[in-house]
C-alpha cells in the first residue's frame, strides 16, 4: 500500500507550527505548495545532505522542533548520515524519508533495491530512538501527532507515490530569497 | 568574491603546536567541530580537542556531512569548524560548490595535507593529491591558507571571522605534523 504524497503532507501541515521543515527536492516542492512558511529550509544543495543541514539546526536552535522530509534517493546518497545523527541524538529532530523507489526529480528512475531496503530499519539499527512506517493515510492520520510528540531522533518511513505534479522551481530553490526569509525568520522580530 | 591564496608564500619547515591551532580556533568562537581522522592532526589536534571544555565535537561518517551541518550551524549564528584530511575535502567538492560557494554560507574547513612534505610549497609536492588541492580550489575562488609552523596560526582567526562577516567558504591546511 501506499499513500499519496501530497495528501500525506498536508495531513503533516496540520500538525506544524512554528517547526523548522527540511525538506528536499520533490517532496520540498509539494511541501511548499501546501505549507508557505519562511521557516522551510529548502536549499541542501544536492547529493541527500538535507539531514546533515538539519542536524546543524538541530544542534543550533535546541529548544525548536525540526522535521527533515527526505527523499529515499537522498537518503541513500547520505546513509551514514544515520550513525551520526544516532550518535548526536538530538531530541528535536524527527527524520522522515518519502519512499517512492525512484530517484523521481531526476526522470522518476529506479533506486538501487527498492523493495527491499527497510529504511526504518537502518535506522533503528543505526541508533534511532523511535522508527515507525506508514503506508496508509488513515493510520498515519491517527498516529502522527503522538509520533510527533516522541523525543528523537524518530524515523518515520512514508511509503509514498506521487500525487499532483508540484511546480519544480529550482530558481526559488536554490535562490538567494529562500535562504534570507529563513535567516530572518530564525532571527525573529527586530 | 574575493580570493585569498598565499600559494606562493614559501613555506619553512618548523614546530607546528596544536594547543597554538586550539587557542586560536576558541578564539575564532567556534563552538563545533564535525570531525573525521587525519594523521597530520590525529595527535596534536584532534585528541586534544575531544578534551577541550567549550567545544562540541560530532563524528560524522562521511566529510560532506559536516559541511551540511556547518551550513545548518550558521544560519543560528553559532560558528562551526569541519576537521578532515584533503582526501575527504576532495570528496566534499561538490558539497562546497553548492553549500559553500553558490548559496555563499561560511564553510570553515580544516583539512590536513597528509603526505606533503615539510617546507615544501603544496603546489610543489611530490604527491599528485597534495598539488591539485590548491588549484581546485582556486578554480572555485575559494580562500585558502597553509598553517606549516606556529609561525602561521595567526592566519586562522581573520580567515575564519572573514568567512562569517562576508559568507564564503574558506580552507584552513595543516602542512606540517601538528604536535601535542
Amino acid at each position: 500500500m501506499t499513500m499519496r504524497r501530497d495528501e500525506a503532507l498536508r495531513v503533516l501541515a496540520r500538525h506544524v507550527t512554528d517547526d523548522i521543515v527540511v525538506a528536499v527536492y520533490t517532496t520540498a516542492f509539494d511541501w511548499i505548495a501546501i505549507r508557505s512558511s519562511p521557516l522551510n529550509y529548502i536549499a541542501t544543495g544536492a547529493m541527500g545532505l538535507g539531514s546533515s543541514h538539519a542536524l546543524g539546526l538541530a544542534l543550533g536552535q535546541p529548544d525548536k522542533r525540526i522535521l527533515v522530509l527526505d527523499g529515499d534517493g537522498s537518503l541513500l546518497m547520505n546513509l551514514g548520515t544515520l550513525v551520526t545523527i544516532a550518535e548526536v541524538a538530538p531530541r528535536n529532530l524527527l527524520h522522515f524519508v518519502f519512499e517512492n523507489g525512484t530517484y523521481e526529480a531526476n526522470g522518476s528512475h529506479r533506486t538501487p533495491a527498492h523493495g527491499h531496503v527497510d529504511f526504518s530499519g537502518l535506522a533503528a539499527a543505526a541508533g534511532y530512538r523511535g522508527c515507525y512506517t506508514f503506508d496508509d493515510l488513515v493510520t498515519f492520520a491517527n498516529e502522527i501527532g503522538g509520533v510527533l510528540g516522541e523525543p528523537g531522533p524518530v524515523f518515520i518511513t512514508m511509503k509514498v507515490e506521487p500525487g499532483e505534479s508540484p511546480k519544480f522551481d529550482y530558481e526559488y530553490m536554490h535562490g538567494a530569497r529562500v535562504r534570507e526569509e529563513f535567516k530572518g525568520a530564525l532571527a525573529g522580530p527586530g | 568574491m574575493q580570493v585569498q591564496v598565499d600559494a606562493t608564500r614559501r613555506t619553512q619547515a618548523g614546530v607546528l603546536h596544536g594547543r597554538k591551532i586550539i587557542d586560536e580556533i576558541k578564539a575564532s568562537g567556534i563552538e563545533f567541530i564535525p570531525c573525521l581522522p587525519d594523521i597530520h592532526t590525529s595527535e596534536g589536534l584532534l585528541r586534544p580537542l575531544w578534551r577541550e571544555s567549550g567545544i562540541r565535537m560530532i563524528r560524522v561518517c562521511k566529510e560532506d556531512e559536516g559541511v551540511g551541518i556547518c551550513a545548518g550551524l550558521s544560519y543560528c549564528g553559532k560558528r562551526a569548524l569541519l576537521l578532515m584530511q584533503y582526501t575527504g575535502l576532495l570528496d566534499s567538492i561538490n558539497a562546497v560548490r553548492a553549500v559553500g560557494v553558490e548559496y555563499g554560507l561560511p564553510i570553515c574547513m580544516m583539512v590536513g595535507l597528509l603526505n606533503k612534505e615539510p617546507g615544501v610549497l603544496p603546489g610543489e609536492s611530490k604527491h599528485y593529491g597534495v598539488r591539485v588541492v590548491g588549484p581546485i580550489l582556486d578554480a572555485m575562488g575559494v580562500a585558502h591558507h597553509v598553517i606549516e609552523t606556529d609561525a602561521d596560526v595567526g592566519v586562522i582567526r581573520p580567515a575564519i571571522d572573514d568567512a562569517y562577516g562576508r559568507g564564503h567558504p574558506v580552507v584552513l591546511f595543516v602542512g606540517g605534523n601538528a604536535l601535542p
